[in-house]
C-alpha cells in the first residue's frame, strides 16, 4: 500500500547531493586508509622476481608463500638468492620471539605496578599523596629523548646494554600515563564494597586483590592492550639498547633488514613479509579487544 | 576526557576533609606506590636532571666527562645544522598540523552526520595502531620512484614521475603526507568523541532559530568543541615536534638535510657521534619549546571552558 504513494512523492523530494557526496568522501578515506595494507599483503605474496616486472598487478603475481617462509628462516639463503631473495640471513622468527618477551614482560610489570600505586593514589592516604601524582603528571610533558639519553648512559653503566632488563627497565615499573588511566577508574568504582570489606575486618590489601581487583579486570584489559601495542611498536629505545640479535625486537630488525639492501634494490617482497607478520598480533589484539581500544580513546587521548 | 584537564580538577577532588593519619593505611599505601616510585626516580625525575648536568659537559662515553658551562649552548647557536633541524622541525609541523586538524574535523563531522558504525571508525584508527617503522616501510614501497604502485599510477594516468622522498623539495610534505595518513583517523576520533558530547537540543534550538548548516557548525559546534580542539592541537602539535620513527626508515635525514628534524639531529649527536653533552643541549632546548608550547596551552583551556 505503500510503495506506490512513496512512488508518488520521489520526484518532489530533491535528491540528497550532499549525502551523496559526504559517503564518497568517507568511502575515498575508507580506501585511502585500507589501500596500503592490502598493497602489503599483495606485495608479501607476490614472487620475488616478479615484484620488479609487474608492478601495477591488483593481485599478487605469481602467488607464493616463500617470502614468508624466507622472513622465517625457514629457506636457507642460498636458495632465498636463486628466487630472488638478498643473500642477506634474516631471522623474524628469533625477533618476534624478541617482541613477545619484551612487550609481554612490559605488560605484566606495568599493569601489577600501576595497579597497586594508582590505587594508594585513589584511596589510600598517606603524606604528599597529591604532590607526588602530580609530579607524576608533569612527567607526561617531558619529551622523551631528554630522558632517553641519560638513561641510555645508566643502563651502559649498569651493563644492561644488549639484554632484555635494559629494553624493558625504563617502562616495567611504571608510566606516569598508566597510573593516571587507572587512577581515574579507580576514582570512578563505588567506595561502598570496599568500605564494607573494611568494617568487616578485612585489611587494605585483601580488599585491594579481592574486592577492587576484581571489579577493574575491563580497565586492566584495556589498559594491558594500550601497553601491549605501544610497548610492540617501541623503536628508538630498543635501537639504542637492543640492537644484537639475541635481543633485537621487530621493529629494530625490520629497520636492519631495510638497511642491507647486497643486491641494490630493497628485497621489497622480503620487507613486506615482515612487516605483515610485525603487524599480526597487533591485528588480533584489535580483532578482539577493538571496542576497547576505541573506548580508551573517547575517555582520554593516549599517545 | 583529557590528560591534562582531568587530571587537575580531579586532584582537588580526592582531598578531603584533614583527618589524622593512620600508621597501617600509610604503610600500605607506602607499599603499593613503592615500585612505582622506584621506576618514576630512576627513570624520569633523575636522568631529567642529569641531563641538566650533562648538557654542561662535553661526554663522549670514551673520555671522562669535563664540564664546559654553557660551551655547547654557545656552539649551538653558531651550528648552522642546528638551525637548519629547528627551521627543518618548524617546517614540518606546519605542513602537518593544520591539514591533519582540518582533514580530521571534517571526517569527525562527517561521521557523526552519517553512520555511527564502530567497523569504519575501528577501521579509520587502524594505521595509528601500526608501529612507526612499519608505516615508514610500507609508504618507502608505495612511494619507491620506479616500482612503488603510487607512481607507476601516476605515470599511467600521465602525470609522470614524482621522487617523492628522494628529491629534497618534495621529501617534507611526503613525510607530512605519510604521517597524516598515520594520525588523522585517531584525531577524526577525539574530535568525533568531543562532538558525541554535545547535546542534540542545541542544534534543535539553533534551527528553530533558523540557523543554516554552515551557521550552526560556526556559532555552535566549534565554540563548544573548543577544548577538545585545543587539545587535540597542542598533543598533535607536541607530538610532531618529536617526529622520530618515520624519518629514521625513511629518509634518515636526508636528502642533503631537508628531513634532519631537531629528534634525528639529537639521536645522531648522541648515538652515531657520542656526543653527549652537545645531544642534551639540544634536547634540552626541544624541551624548553614544548614547555612553552604547553603553557600557551594552558591559557587556551581557559578560555575555552566558559564557553559550555
Amino acid at each position: 500500500m505503500t510503495a506506490p504513494a512513496q512512488v508518488i512523492r520521489t520526484p518532489h523530494r530533491p535528491i540528497p547531493w550532499g549525502k551523496i557526496l559526504a559517503w564518497a568522501a568517507l568511502g575515498l578515506l575508507l580506501f585511502v586508509t585500507l589501500f596500503p595494507f592490502y598493497w602489503m599483503l599483495r606485495t608479501a605474496f607476490t614472487f620475488p622476481t616478479a615484484a620488479f616486472k609487474n608492478t601495477s598487478s591488483l593481485l599478487p603475481v605469481q602467488a607464493t608463500l616463500i617470502n614468508l617462509q624466507r622472513v622465517l628462516g625457514m629457506i636457507d639463503v642460498e636458495t632465498a638468492v636463486k628466487l630472488g631473495g638478498t643473500g642477506q640471513s634474516i631471522n623474524f622468527l628469533m625477533a618476534l620471539r624478541n617482541s613477545i618477551i619484551v612487550s609481554v614482560l612490559i605488560v605484566a610489570g606495568q599493569i601489577a605496578f600501576c595497579a597497586m600505586a594508582a590505587y594508594a593514589f585513589a584511596r589510600l592516604h598517606f603524606p604528599f599523596r597529591n604532590q607526588i601524582f602530580a609530579i607524576y603528571i608533569a612527567a607526561l610533558m617531558v619529551p622523551a629523548i631528554v630522558m632517553t639519553i641519560p638513561n641510555f648512559i645508566l643502563v651502559r653503566t649498569l651493563g644492561g646494554l644488549n639484554t632484555f632488563a635494559g629494553i624493558v627497565a625504563p617502562t616495567i615499573l611504571m608510566t606516569p600515563f598508566a597510573v593516571f588511566f587507572l587512577r581515574q577508574f579507580f576514582l570512578g568504582i563505588n567506595r561502598e564494597v570496599e568500605e564494607a570489606a573494611l568494617i568487616d575486618g578485612a585489611s587494605i590489601p585483601v580488599v585491594f586483590f579481592r574486592v577492587v581487583l576484581p571489579m577493574t579486570v575491563p580497565a586492566l584489559t584495556t589498559l594491558a592492550v594500550i601497553t601491549f601495542i605501544s610497548s610492540w611498536n617501541n623503536y628508538m629505545w630498543p635501537l639504542i639498547i637492543g640492537n644484537k640479535e639475541n635481543v633485537r625486537v621487530l621493529t629494530v630488525a625490520l629497520g636492519v633488514f631495510r638497511s642491507q639492501t647486497p643486491q641494490g634494490a630493497p628485497d621489497w617482497t622480503g620487507l613486506m613479509a615482515g612487516t605483515t607478520l610485525a603487524i599480526i598480533p597487533t591485528f588480533i589484539l584489535f580483532m578482539v579487544a577493538g571496542r576497547k581500544i576505541l573506548d580508551s580513546i573517547q575517555f582520554t587521548g593516549f599517545k | 576526557m583529557t590528560v591534562q584537564a582531568t587530571a587537575i580538577p580531579k586532584l582537588a577532588a580526592v582531598s578531603e576533609p584533614k583527618r589524622r593519619w593512620r600508621p597501617r593505611e600509610t604503610a600500605f599505601a607506602l607499599l603499593f606506590i613503592l615500585p612505582s616510585l622506584i621506576g618514576f626516580t630512576v627513570f624520569y625525575a633523575i636522568p631529567a636532571v642529569r641531563g641538566v648536568f650533562i648538557s654542561f659537559t662535553n661526554w663522549d662515553l670514551l673520555t671522562p666527562a669535563k664540564s664546559v658551562g654553557l660551551a655547547n649552548y654557545a656552539k649551538l647557536l653558531q651550528d648552522p645544522n642546528f638551525w637548519n633541524s629547528l627551521k627543518v622541525t618548524v617546517y614540518y609541523v606546519l605542513l602537518n598540523i593544520p591539514l591533519q586538524t582540518v582533514l580530521a574535523m571534517v571526517i569527525a563531522v562527517m561521521m557523526s552526520r552519517l553512520t555511527k558504525s564502530i567497523i569504519i571508525r575501528a577501521m579509520i584508527i587502524l594505521p595509528w595502531l601500526m608501529p612507526g617503522v612499519v608505516v615508514g616501510l610500507l609508504w618507502l614501497w608505495l612511494l619507491d620512484p620506479t616500482i612503488g604502485i603510487v607512481n607507476v599510477a601516476l605515470r599511467a594516468i600521465g602525470v609522470g614521475t614524482i621522487p617523492f622522498l628522494n628529491l629534497p623539495k618534495y621529501a617534507m610534505p611526503s613525510i607530512a603526507m605519510i604521517n597524516i595518513w598515520q594520525y588523522v583517523g585517531y584525531t577524526a576520533l577525539l574530535i568525533f568523541a568531543g562532538l558525541q558530547s554535545i547535546p542534540g537540543s542545541v542544534y534543535e534550538a539553533a534551527s528553530i532559530d533558523g540557523a543554516s548548516e554552515m551557521q550552526m557548525f560556526r556559532r555552535v559546534t566549534v565554540p563548544l568543541l573548543r577544548p577538545v580542539l585545543v587539545f587535540v592541537l597542542v598533543t598533535s602539535i607536541i607530538g610532531s615536534f618529536q617526529i622520530f620513527d618515520t624519518i629514521a626508515i625513511t629518509t634518515k635525514g636526508g636528502p642533503v638535510n631537508a628531513t634532519k628534524v631537531l629528534n634525528w639531529y639529537i639521536y645522531e649527536q648522541a648515538f652515531n657521534r657520542f656526543n653527549m653533552g652537545y645531544a642534551t643541549a639540544i634536547s634540552m632546548v626541544l624541551f624548553l619549546i614544548l614547555i612553552f608550547i604547553s603553557l600557551m596551552q594552558m591559557r587556551l583551556m581557559r578560555a575555552g571552558e566558559s564557553d559550555m
